[in-house]
């Protein structure tokens, strides 16, 4: 049957076309094609991984800033803390170096006083005593005026030395 | 698969009987003889085989062509158009004397005779196809018989035909044709469109970078895609499918631009490429080597000596397979073959049967289905580019595929 037997026409043409076809294809059409296919393909997926990369940072991102935003709060509230104990402190010692220096204060106004009134005691002591010498002078003058109130004397002074 | 090929060929040499049949019909004047009947009777008298039937068939339509009646003889136009030819018939028409004048486009016409090349054009034939007409170029003399040339006999036979004859066959020397015919032709014409289609696809990405595909590239990115993909790397394997994608790629696209260039009813198209055998062993042969140089160790391995049966069964077991090597590419080159040839040979059944009845009523059934016909066609087309090439990547899968 003519139609299964193949023309050898045909056979030379198509095995010729055919041959060129794939060489001349495969260098001006199948590399090109497939080259940019494969170009944006990995463009594509360069691009999505660094997309994921970006949304991957930005989270960490996001972490570092609660994670700085907390440490900032807890360091303020330490701040705060430190300052309420400082203060606290600062007036505890105020108040402390205050009554201390009171005290002292209270003690040195003591002590004057105690001074003054021993030295006042002393003046007084010395003004009574010259005021009795004074006194007891004045009472002997008068007294020994005469010379037997002065024997008289004398004997009882001798009989305080007798008794002694 | 297979089956459908033996199927579609069975249809085949069905329509060839029955076609004898309807010549056989009018022959007796008996146009309203019922199909069956017809059939029945041609199949007991002709159950010799086709060229018989053949050149009987077409022995009747030279007589008609004389007689006053001009029988439709259905064989003779279907294998007319699916047969390849040195010329692009358009239309037929008549002068005022009644003679039937073919308007075609005439193809160069090259042959390597004792004498060397000779080039003329199929036009010297004055569109005779039944060697009645001898064209003289450079002390030459060919006929061409149903589309065939031969070296001219000096004198004519019975019936006015330069040639002598056996079992209906010119037995006159050929010289080697390496005509542009029809076929040759158009498959010049895909090779230019490939190139053009593809060339510009190229440029378009040389031109813009790798962008996002745009007009035609945007259309044969995802094919291409699909070929490297789907068909390549799915049954190559990763490691091997990139070199091998080149080939399969002009494969696909050669099978489908032919396919579809075959669908088209005028010229350019018509001609039925992937549809004649020639075509489709080439490119089954292509297959062959491509699937056989590449072969690895465990290729061969697989073939002459089967590991994992036993010993006894290894050598029955490697003549299996050694002819399995030949009749893979073969049944791709069937497959193709019937497949296109089939479709074509339905549609001119259908638009035939108009004329076969000679009723243009006949039309509201033949054109529906004709269209429905042609439609599946074009799904056909698609479908058979792509098993070729899909069962070519399965093959080159299992010739360098390697076991660990």
């Amino acid at each position: 049957m003519d139609l299964v037997t193949p023309g050898l026409g045909l056979i030379f043409w198509t095995s010729l076309v055919f041959f060129l076809l794939i060489f001349l294809l495969a260098k001006f059409a199948w590399k090109p094609i497939l080259g940019a296919v494969k170009t944006r393909e990995s463009a594509i997926e360069d691009a999505l991984k660094s997309a994921e990369r970006a949304r991957d940072e930005m989270k960490n991102l996001q972490a570092d800033n609660e994670n700085l935003l907390k440490r900032a709060r807890e360091e303020r509230d330490n701040i705060l803390k430190e300052a309420r104990t400082m203060k606290e402190k600062t007036i505890a010692e105020a108040k402390e170096a205050a009554s201390s220096e009171a005290d002292k204060i209270i003690a040195a106004a003591k002590e004057q006083i105690a001074h003054e009134k021993m030295a006042a005691i002393t003046e007084l002591k010395n003004q009574v005593a010259s005021l009795s010498i004074e006194m007891a002078e004045k009472v002997l003058r008068a007294e020994l005026k005469d010379a037997s109130a002065q024997t008289e004397m004398v004997e009882r002074l001798v009989d305080d030395v007798k008794l002694n | 698969m297979q089956q459908k090929s033996v199927l579609l060929t069975l249809t085949l040499s069905f329509l060839g009987y029955g076609s004898t049949a309807f010549a056989n019909g009018s022959e007796h004047e008996h146009a309203t003889t019922s199909h069956e009947d017809t059939v029945q009777h041609v199949a007991d008298e002709h159950a010799h085989d086709a060229h018989a039937a053949h050149a009987e068939g077409d022995a009747h339509g030279e007589e008609a062509a004389h007689g006053e009646e001009e029988a439709f003889d259905i064989n003779e136009m279907i294998m007319h158009h699916i047969a390849d030819s040195h010329s692009f018939h358009l239309w037929d028409t008549e002068d005022e004397h009644g003679h039937v004048h073919a308007v075609s486009i005439p193809l160069p016409v090259i042959l390597y005779t004792e004498d060397g090349l000779v080039m003329f054009m199929s036009s010297a034939f004055h569109h005779d196809e039944t060697g009645s007409h001898v064209a003289e170029v450079g002390g030459q003399r060919f006929i061409n018989v149903h589309g065939k040339i031969y070296h001219a006999s000096e004198e004519a036979n019975a019936h006015g035909a330069y040639y002598e004859e056996h079992d209906g066959h010119p037995t006159n020397a050929m010289p080697l044709d390496l005509s542009i015919t029809k076929n040759v032709f158009t498959l010049l014409l895909v090779a230019f469109l490939l190139l053009v289609v593809f060339g510009s696809t190229a440029r378009f990405y040389k031109k813009n970078g790798a962008v996002a595909p745009k007009g035609l590239a945007s259309f044969m990115e995802p094919l291409v895609v699909f070929v490297r993909d789907d068909i390549a790397k799915d049954n190559i394997g990763e490691k091997h499918y990139e070199r091998f994608v080149p080939f399969l790629l002009t494969l696909f696209f050669f099978i489908w631009f032919s396919n579809l260039l075959g669908l088209i009813p005028f010229f350019p198209g018509s001609a039925n490429l992937t549809g004649n055998i020639a075509v489709t062993m080439v490119l089954a042969l292509f297959t062959f080597f491509v699937v056989n140089f590449n072969g690895k160790k465990d290729y061969w391995m697989h073939i002459f000596w089967m590991p994992g049966v036993p010993y006894a069964v290894r050598p029955i077991l490697a003549i299996v397979e050694f002819v399995g090597v030949f009749t893979k590419p073969f049944a791709l080159m069937l497959r193709l073959f019937a497949n296109i040839t089939a479709g074509h040979i339905l549609v001119l059944s259908l638009i035939g049967l108009i004329f076969i009845l000679n009723s243009v009523a006949v039309s509201a059934l033949s054109v529906p289905l004709t269209l429905f016909i042609s439609t599946l066609e074009l799904l056909v087309a698609a479908l058979q580019a792509y098993i070729f090439a899909l069962l070519t990547a399965l093959f080159i899968g299992a010739a360098v595929e390697e076991h660990h």
